[in-house]
């Protein structure tokens, strides 16, 4: 086994691992860590599939916003993001639709390992510039422009509605009137024989 | 011999199996934030996929910008999942999906 084999391996392995984390612990905090740890597994295999810029994209816009993100909410739920349902679980139609999900996984599976070719193709050696940072941003602006300045559109979109859908409403608070320095400041008499006098009512001005 | 991780088929299995996982974990999970997480484990598997099969057919890269575009669509779509989240969460004080039960009766 050649050093790239173990490489493949561990990724896969660590990828799967933290897959099944993600799905079977009871603390989302835990889940976090462990869609966290697919991530950098997935992130190992696009290097071993010569896409570098991607696996940097991949670190820094999942490893470091998405997930980021997750734990903020969950430590903003506090306990209440881990806790257990007390309603019973009557969900039977998707577990089913799980089991059938798993068990198609599984014919699949086996019937790939048995009709598997004794010697697939092995991927073709590709020059260096292939998934760098310069070829993949040359795409982007050029056969990708639209699709590109659209996405970014998206985000903002996205951004602005995140935080008009997660803010507070708050019930619009009433401006205290009476007695205030500033008040006095703005709108109070101007000769100081009148300093000791009250205010003019609020319609008057 | 079988070469490991040199072959398409390996990723596409591997792929296959994550984006199962991911399923499973949303149907069968309550937990509004765990599935978030299970979908973006199907993103994840989804783009794996992609890019395995563009370095298949590597004359051009257009499966990897693909994949940088579904990156950036997961990024919008956690973000707006989450303040959905935190939003239901100020309502019902739960963040279990079963819950979300208004328009049953």
């Amino acid at each position: 086994m050649s050093v790239g084999d173990v490489f493949f391996l561990v990724a896969a392995v660590v990828a799967l691992v933290g897959a099944v984390w993600t799905i079977a612990s009871q603390s989302p905090i835990r889940s976090a860590l462990g869609l966290l740890t697919t991530i950098v597994g997935i992130a190992a295999l696009f290097l071993r599939l010569n896409a570098q810029f991607l696996a940097a994209i991949q670190l820094i816009v999942y490893a470091g916003a998405v997930v980021v993100l997750f734990v903020f909410v969950i430590m903003l739920l506090g306990p209440d993001a881990g806790a257990v349902s007390k309603r019973p679980a009557r969900a039977r139609g998707s577990r089913v639709a799980s089991a059938a999900l798993v068990f198609v996984l599984a014919v699949l599976l086996v019937v790939s390992l048995v009709g598997a070719q004794p010697s697939p193709t092995k991927f073709r050696a590709v020059s260096p510039e292939y998934g760098s940072v310069e070829a993949v941003g040359q795409l982007l602006f050029s056969r990708g422009l639209v699709p590109f300045e659209l996405s970014t559109a998206l985000l903002i979109v996205a951004a602005i509605g995140a935080i008009a859908v997660a803010r507070a409403r708050h019930t619009p608070k009433r401006v205290k009137a009476g007695e205030s320095p500033t008040r006095r400041l703005f709108h109070g008499p101007l000769h100081p024989r009148d300093a000791g006098r009250p205010l003019p009512k609020e319609g008057l001005l | 011999m079988i070469p490991i991780g040199n072959v398409i088929e390996h990723y596409v299995l591997l792929a296959s199996v994550i984006f199962v996982l991911g399923a499973v974990g949303f149907l069968v999970r309550r937990n509004a934030l765990v599935q978030l997480m299970s979908v973006e484990l199907m993103l994840n598997a989804v783009n794996l996929a992609l890019v395995a099969f563009n370095r298949q057919h590597s004359s051009d890269m257009n499966g990897q910008m693909v994949s940088f575009f579904v990156i950036a669509v997961a990024a919008a779509e956690a973000a707006v999942g989450l303040a959905i989240v935190l939003s239901f969460y100020r309502l019902k004080s739960s963040v279990f999906s079963d819950e979300a039960d208004s328009l049953r009766h």
